[in-house]
Parts: structure tokens; sequence; C-alpha cells
């Protein structure tokens, strides 16, 4: 990193990168489960889109120091992936709770997908690939956030584009979960165009 | 005779992974490391391995606590010994063949979360047999390492117009380099288009392609079973009025 850059530009252009160039789903291949199962339609795919990027961003928030001021003074930095997993899975089972609590509605429109979030790839890919490429806090926070908006904003137009090719009239064999991951492939060649804008 | 049925009980436990309920092609499962590592085919097939491995293991563990875990915390004790499988194999991948393990990077990390290992210990090893839930690991392992070890081979073929053995797989080699056959060489692929399923768009796109043929093999076999049954069906109802009379 240039030291003239201020920390500001160097987080905002990071979370561009992860937003858009880096794209957890189209580039980087995490969560395809939950993307082509739950982007049938709208309204279910931006629920799942939110609750992901929440969890995503705590477990971050949670996973670096825990890495960094637990593991590594113990000396047992390669138990990494175990730590990870029981932190997001109770971190869920966290979130789920008190948007029950507080927000009974928000809760009902979560619903099941909340639970699957403990093997959304995205959520332990991100903490995982932090620590492992020995990125900053604040790297690993605009890793997070980037990630979190790039997952929302692709699950939300996948399910817009899905919505509209129930319509269509598809070859039998390519209906359904074929002709979706035709339609991601052309998005991310439409991502692969952006590459040049972050270097 | 329970012998016998005992015998045909394993048998379907390995068999039906491999290609009746194939984890990745039928089942649609286990698709993050499908399309993230299948650039080449020797990363597919050491990702196979490597997921055949953790499947098994972590098959016999859950099969062996089923009667000892109690229901409300199943599923974290599943997640905790798979957990504990992946942390092995990451340490000894990262030792025996670290190139495999650079070309993994963090997908070797999220087979904790794949569906396929969770899903089985879920839906089979909880309920069956310590022996049942080996074979049923072996047996959906084998079919996962082919269903990607195809993607593999059809990615890298494409994609740079040859098939490299030997990069990943130290040991296989000829005369100290890596062995590669030419197939598609100074081909459209080799040159311009190609490059394009080497990309991740290209996973998308040979999955998807892949998934509609499967798709219309098992269509056009429903619609000849369909047309079999009803030419068979047919005859039966005249020789019953015939038989009346």
């Amino acid at each position: 990193m240039n030291a003239t850059v201020p920390f500001i530009v160097t987080f905002l252009l990071a979370i561009v990168n992860a937003t858009l160039m880096d794209n957890v789903v189209l580039i980087r291949f995490y969560g395809i489960c939950s993307f082509v199962g739950v982007s049938n339609k709208v309204k279910p795919a931006f629920s799942m889109g939110v609750a992901v990027a929440f969890v995503t961003i705590f477990a971050s928030l949670v996973c670096w120091p825990l890495y960094n001021f637990v593991l590594v003074p113990a000396g047992i930095p390669f138990m990494d992936t175990v730590v990870y997993i029981l932190v997001i899975a109770s971190l869920v089972q966290l979130v789920g709770l008190v948007i029950k609590k507080y927000s009974p509605a928000l809760y009902k429109a979560f619903g099941i997908y909340l639970p699957l979030i403990t093997t959304n790839c995205a959520v332990l890919g991100v903490a995982q690939g932090n620590t492992d490429s020995g990125l900053s806090f604040g790297l690993s926070m605009a890793q997070a956030i980037g990630t979190s908006a790039g997952f929302l904003i692709i699950i939300f137009l996948m399910a817009c584009i899905r919505s509209r090719l129930d319509a269509m009239n598809v070859p039998k064999a390519f209906k359904g979960i074929p002709i979706a991951l035709i339609v991601a492939g052309i998005m991310s060649i439409a991502l692969i165009g952006l590459g040049g804008i972050g270097s | 005779m329970s012998d016998e049925i005992a015998r045909n009980r394993h048998k379907e436990s390995f068999l039906s992974g491999i290609i009746k309920q194939n984890p990745l092609f039928v089942a649609i499962l286990g698709m993050c490391p499908a399309l993230a590592v299948t650039k080449t085919f020797e990363a597919s097939f050491g990702m196979g391995l490597l997921f055949t491995f953790v499947l098994v293991c972590s098959n016999v563990i859950v099969s062996l606590l089923r009667k000892v875990v109690p229901e409300e915390i199943e599923t974290p004790a599943h997640i905790v010994i798979i957990a504990t499988f992946v942390t092995i194999v990451k340490m000894l991948t990262n030792a025996l063949l670290p190139e495999l393990y650079s070309s993994l990077g963090v997908f070797l990390s999220l087979l904790v979360v794949n569906c396929i290992v969770l899903g089985r210990s879920e839906s089979f090893a909880k309920k069956n047999t310590v022996f049942d839930s080996f074979l049923d690991g072996v047996g959906n392992g084998i079919g996962y390492t082919l269903a990607i070890s195809i993607i593999g081979i059809i990615r890298e073929i494409l994609g740079k117009g040859s098939l490299t053995v030997g990069k990943i797989f130290t040991f296989i080699s000829y005369n100290g380099s890596p062995i590669t056959i030419p197939i598609l060489k100074n081909s459209v692929f080799d040159v311009s288009m190609g490059k394009i399923f080497s990309n991740p768009a290209g996973g998308f796109i040979v999955m998807g392609i892949l998934l509609a043929i499967i798709a219309a093999v098992v269509n056009y076999n429903k619609a000849k079973k369909k047309a079999a049954a009803k030419s068979a069906a047919k005859p039966a109802p005249n020789t019953n009025l015939g038989g009346a009379k």
C-alpha cells in the first residue's frame, strides 16, 4: 500500500473491489447453494441476502480479534476453522433470538433461511480468507462489507431475472437450475469486464 | 436369507451415491467447490479425493456416536466432527501436497460447510450402521470425484487446449517435468475463445450445460418408459374383454 494514500481511500476501494470485481458469488463462487436455491422469487431472495450480509459482517467482526488475540497467542492457529464455524453457528442462533424478540415480523420474513446461513460458504469463506491472507482489521471489515453488498446485489438481480425466466419458453431440459447457471455465467462475464478498475 | 438382505443393503448404500443419487449431478449439492476449483483436471481430482476422505471419516464417526449424541445438539456436534477432519486434511495436504493446498486455497476449509458432507451425516450416517455409513461415504465420494473430474477435464481442455498431469501430483512425471497432452492446440479454443472456460464464467456455463444434458437424458428415459408402459398396458384390457366373453 502507498503511504500517501489515506486509509479511507484504500478502505473504500477495497469495498468496491470486493463488491464488484471480486464478487462473492460470480467470481469467487461462495454461497452458490443458497444463490441457486433461494433465487426463485424476489422477496425471499432479498431477505436471504440481508440475513447473510448481517451474519457475514458480525462473523468477521468477531473472528478477526479471536484469531489474532486468542488463537495466535495460545499457539493454536490451526484450530481456526473449528473455532470459526462454532462462532458462526452460535452467531446465527443469537441473531435469530434477537430478531425474534425485537422484530417478530422480520423473524417471520427470514423464517427458515436463518439456520441455512450457518452452511453458507460466504460467511466462513470471508472470515477464513481474511485471516489466511493476513489482512489488517480495517481491510477485513472492508472485505466483509463488500462481500455482503455483492451477495445482496447479485442474489437480488438473479431473482429478478429468474422470475421473468419463468414466463419464458425455455427448452425443457434447461428449465430451472441449468438456465439459472448459464444466466449466472453471462452475468459473470459482465463482471470480468470490470476487472481493470480496481488496480 | 437375512444375510442376503444385508448384502443387498450394503450394495445399495454403496452404489446409490455413484450414479443414481450422484451428489453433484442429481442431488445438485456441493456446487461451490465444483465450480471454484475445477479450472484444471488435477485440482478437481485432488479436491474429490480430499472430499472423499472427509466424508468417509465423518460418516463413520457420526455413525459410531449416533446413540450417544442427544438430538438437540446433533447438528453442532456433526459440524464439529467434520471441522476436525477438515483441519486434519488441511494439515496433511499442506505437508504432503503443497501444490494442491495452494491451488485449493480457502475451499479446503470450506469443506466444513459442504452441503453433501453435512447432508450425508444428517440423512444417512446418524440412522445407519457404521459399515453402511462407511460404504455410503465411499460411494458418494466416488460419485463426487467422478463428477468434479468430468467438469475439470472439460474446462481444462476447452480453456487451455491441453490436459496437464503431474503439476500437482508431483510423483507423476516424465523426465522430471509434468506431462502435457495437447488436444485442441492451435484451434479457436487455444487462441481466443477458450479463455472464457478457465474464467469463473466458464464454470457456470459448463455446469449449466452438463445439468441440461443430464436432464434431457432423464426426460428421454422417462418418456421411453412411459411409452413402453402404455404399449404394454394396451393389449391387456383387450384380452380381458375377450376372456370375459
